[in-house]
């Protein structure tokens, strides 16, 4: 039997559950004082750099990281809670999110160590916000067809070249960016992309922000024309990007943000129902928690292998699939269970504004961060067909 | 105490190298005994034999020499957790070949496998030895029921199983032979007169035409009881699964129990449902572990348009999608079977594990067998193959307990009942 289907009954230790009780006393505190609206899912949209300051103060970004770069030496699954708590808050988690998931650990593992002491500090107090510098015109899926070049120079390189959908590129002091280096070799077309750290300051950047169908203006495109990244901002391997790649996606697509990003939709639509549903209403709704259950508990053990040092790329995956596929439904299946909802309601109207977002952002959910037929590949991978 | 940890014990306090001692032990130390005997890590064999069994014990004789006692006593086994799970599975890949049991068609294969299994002490598992049973533990009962699901095993082991865990909740000693429980269904309810006999009808009771004995949960004035029944106490009218198995109507009227006895304070006809339904969960589980297995093989064999069908992306993509149905079913059942194996109570978190694991495993079921069908193509459809052994009974196994429309009725219940903002913090809770 393949191990990638192995997701133990992890649960979470004590230590979590004092700290989910801390960040819950935390956010509520946060909701009262009108830093967000937890019923307003497109708060999160909100670029909010006290609170940002404030989630860093309490010490729950970088978490894992070690204490001489202002983490915190806690365990990968105490991380876990405060994420869904917010998540599940609606807080507004942007400045924040993509640097302590993701940026923060590719810079511990290959940026010099006057780099890690200049920027984890500050991703752990909340200050800088970070972007993704992946996808191109011409290259989303299939990330090793970039052509964004990086021209060696005297000190480091020239960047010359477009990315595109940067979510929070806008906003964003930082981009960890893969540039093509070297053309792909004949017996191995991924090579031949870098990894770099990218000020957003650097002149020759040019951010250009693009509309999206929901009303958000979350991605850009990013436009670099003679950019120049230092030699000390390469991270990792010349050439070598690919190699990096995996460990990253594991943390990227296992997380309780592949699956609750709609979770909104569920609570309301059990407010609306109040406690006396009729079959119809409570079979629907007892088989959505169904599954949400049994997807967190496979989100958790893939964090119980990630706090075990593992890389579950395939388990990450599979929880992805789920996951976004999910999400995805959930306001469709919200909207047929609310069809028979008295008119009367009281928080139905708030249901109704809700269901429009969650089926607007709907379509991107299984796009964004490698697409349902890229993930069902790593899959297949996993299982020996390719 | 385990299987093995008795065995264990066992062994550390009598077995010396001495050749040809009769010992004397404990239903548990035998049955971890034999676990023992076949694991495959022991190497020489262990050589016990095992003498017909008395009423209250098992008699062995030990030749047991050096290197034996040493394999036993050694890391590789004392480590090893899984030690009842994999003597199970090895009673099954023996006995209970899919593929030999589709060719000898007349059941001959049953006896042979029924009698390991009981002679191993796996039919009683979960009952107590001052009960006459092994005393596993939950957890490693819950193992050997997955194991069972993924060989399609066709005979009353989890039914007997969950009889002798009932009867011992009652403080009622197990008969020997199989057995199996009622009501196996929400909507049915037997009740308990006056007079101490049972009248009411139970339907789809699986295995109830193979069984012996039949434990049961009645209702009565003064609550929930636990009662042991013979076969011949009730009537049995014939009734088959999905899969072609023993699925019968009882009728009790007025009929007398061998044993009753009050149930533990909290113990309801749901509890034995809910258990129940993490039982059939584990083993949907289990079928759909060996249906990923064997469509990846046969999609690596089968050649169409000259090159393997697993290259061809919609298959591999459908496969994936039976890799992760196969995943999400064995994470809700394990995860059920983990949170009753440390739970005193069924309290709304036990209940909302156990329900969610009997949905998403039904759920599991229907995708997974439609996609492994569909990648077997027509020889799939055919009696001689294994694949409906395993598809017909995960789909079979739906039904039992309550099937999953009826226990989202009453999760949704119980979500609604706690209000909006107390969902979170229950799933958050596990
Ligand atoms: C809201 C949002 C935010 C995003 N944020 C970022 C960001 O911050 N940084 C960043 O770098 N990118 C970001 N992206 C881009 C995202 O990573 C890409 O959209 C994604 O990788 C898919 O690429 P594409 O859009 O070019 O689609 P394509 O790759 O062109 O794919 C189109 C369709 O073809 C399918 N397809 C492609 N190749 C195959 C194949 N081999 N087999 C089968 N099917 C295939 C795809 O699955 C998809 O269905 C974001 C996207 C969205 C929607």
């Amino acid at each position: 039997m393949t191990a990638a289907l192995r997701f133990d009954p992890i649960r979470l230790p004590p230590e979590c559950e004092e700290l989910r009780k801390e960040v819950r006393a935390f956010l509520a505190d946060e909701i009262a004082r009108g830093t967000f609206d937890p019923h307003q899912p497109h708060s999160e949209d909100n670029d909010n750099r006290e609170f940002a300051k404030r989630v860093g103060a309490k010490g729950w970004l970088g978490i894992t990281w070690p204490k001489k770069y202002g983490g915190h030496e806690r365990s990968y699954l105490e991380r876990y809670v405060v994420t869904e708590e917010m998540r599940v808050a609606n807080a507004p988690t942007r400045r924040f999110f993509v640097a302590d998931r993701q940026s923060g650990p590719v810079l511990l593992k290959y940026a010099p160590e006057r780099i890690k002491m200049d920027i984890l500090p500050r991703i752990c107090a909340g200050e800088v916000c970070f972007s993704i510098g992946m996808s191109e015109p011409g290259s989303g899926s299939d990330l090793f067809a970039a052509k964004t070049k990086a021209t060696k120079t005297d000190g480091g390189y020239l960047i010359n070249g477009t990315k595109i959908w940067t979510t929070s590129a806008h906003i964003a002091d930082y981009m960890i960016a893969v540039f093509r280096t070297s053309p792909p070799t004949k017996d191995n077309r991924r090579h031949g992309l870098t990894q770099f750290l990218v000020d957003m300051k650097t002149p020759g950047i040019k951010v250009n922000p693009i509309n999206q169908m929901s009303g958000q203006k979350e991605f850009n495109e990013v436009v670099f024309e003679d950019a120049f990244m230092p030699d000390d901002h390469v991270l990792g391997e010349i050439d070598g990007a690919w190699k990096q790649a995996t460990s990253e996606l594991a943390y990227e697509r296992s997380g309780p943000e592949r699956f609750l990003e709609t979770y909104y939709v569920l609570t309301e639509l059990v407010r609306s129902i109040g406690p006396n549903p009729d079959a119809r209403a409570a079979e629907g709704i007892g088989r959505l928690v169904a599954q949400l259950h049994t997807m967190r508990r496979m989100s958790v053990s893939v964090a119980g292998m990630l706090s075990a040092g593992k890389e579950p790329v395939v388990e990450a995956a599979i929880v992805k699939d789920i996951g976004t596929l999910w999400e995805q439904a959930l306001p469709h299946r919200v909207r047929d269970l609310a069809a028979f909802v008295d008119a009367d309601v009281t928080n139905l109207p708030t249901l109704n504004e809700q269901l429009a977002f969650a089926t607007k952002i709907a379509p991107k959910l299984t796009i964004q961060g490698g697409t349902t037929e890229v993930l069902r590949g790593i899959i297949a991978r996993g299982l020996g067909l390719r | 105490m385990t299987f093995a940890s008795s065995a264990r014990s066992y062994i550390f306090a009598n077995v010396k190298s001495t050749p040809l001692t009769k010992h004397t032990i404990s239903h548990a130390a035998y049955a971890g005994l034999r676990a023992l005997i076949m694991h495959p890590r022991l190497s020489p064999p262990c050589l016990f034999t095992i003498m017909p069994p008395t009423k209250k014990q098992h008699s062995i004789r030990s030749f047991a020499d050096e290197t034996c006692l040493n394999n036993i006593k050694g890391a590789s086994v004392a480590e090893s957790e899984n030690i009842v799970v994999e003597a199970a599975e090895r009673i099954f890949a023996d006995l209970a070949d899919s593929q030999e049991i589709i060719r000898t068609a007349n059941g001959s294969w049953k006896a042979p496998l029924w009698n390991a299994l009981s002679e191993a002490g796996l039919t009683l598992a979960w009952v107590p030895e001052e009960h006459g049973g092994s005393g596993a533990g939950l957890a490693d009962g819950f193992g050997v029921l997955n194991a069972a699901g993924r060989y399609a095993l066709a005979v009353p082991l989890a039914e007997t199983m969950l009889a002798g865990w009932l009867l011992a909740q009652g403080g009622i000693s197990s008969p020997e032979g199989a057995m199996t429980v009622a009501p196996a269904s929400p909507r049915d309810a037997i009740t308990l007169n006056a007079d101490g006999t049972l009248s009411g009808r139970a339907r789809g009771v699986p295995f109830a035409k193979e069984a012996k004995h039949i434990a049961v949960v009645a209702t009565g004035a003064k609550g929930v009881s636990i009662a042991l029944i013979d076969v011949s106490a009730c009537r049995i009218d014939a009734g088959l699964s999905l899969a072609g198995e023993e699925s019968n109507t009882l009728t009790l009227t007025d009929a007398r129990p061998l044993e009753l006895k009050p149930a533990p304070v909290d113990f309801t006809q749901n509890s034995l449902l809910l258990m129940g339904c993490v039982v059939r969960s584990l083993q949907i589980a289990g079928a759909l572990e060996t249906m990923l297995d064997i469509t990846v093989r046969y999609s690596n064999e089968r050649v169409a348009f000259e090159k393997p069908i697993s290259k061809f992306q919609a298959v591999q993509h459908n496969l994936a999608r039976l890799a992760s149905e196969t995943a999400a079913a064995l994470a809700a059942a394990t995860s059920a079977a983990d949170a009753i194996s440390n739970a005193r109570i069924f309290d709304d978190a036990v209940m909302l594990e156990a329900i969610s694991a009997k949905i998403r495993c039904s759920e599991a079921a229907e995708r997974a067998t439609g996609i492994a069908h569909q990648v077997h193509g027509a020889i799939g459809f055919t009696s001689e193959h294994i694949l409906h052994r395993l598809t017909l009974r995960a789909l079979a196994w739906r039904d039992d307990f309550g099937n999953e429309s009826h226990w989202a009725v009453e999760l949704g219940k119980m979500v609604c009942a706690r209000g909006a903002d107390e969902l979170w913090p229950l799933v958050a809770s596990r």
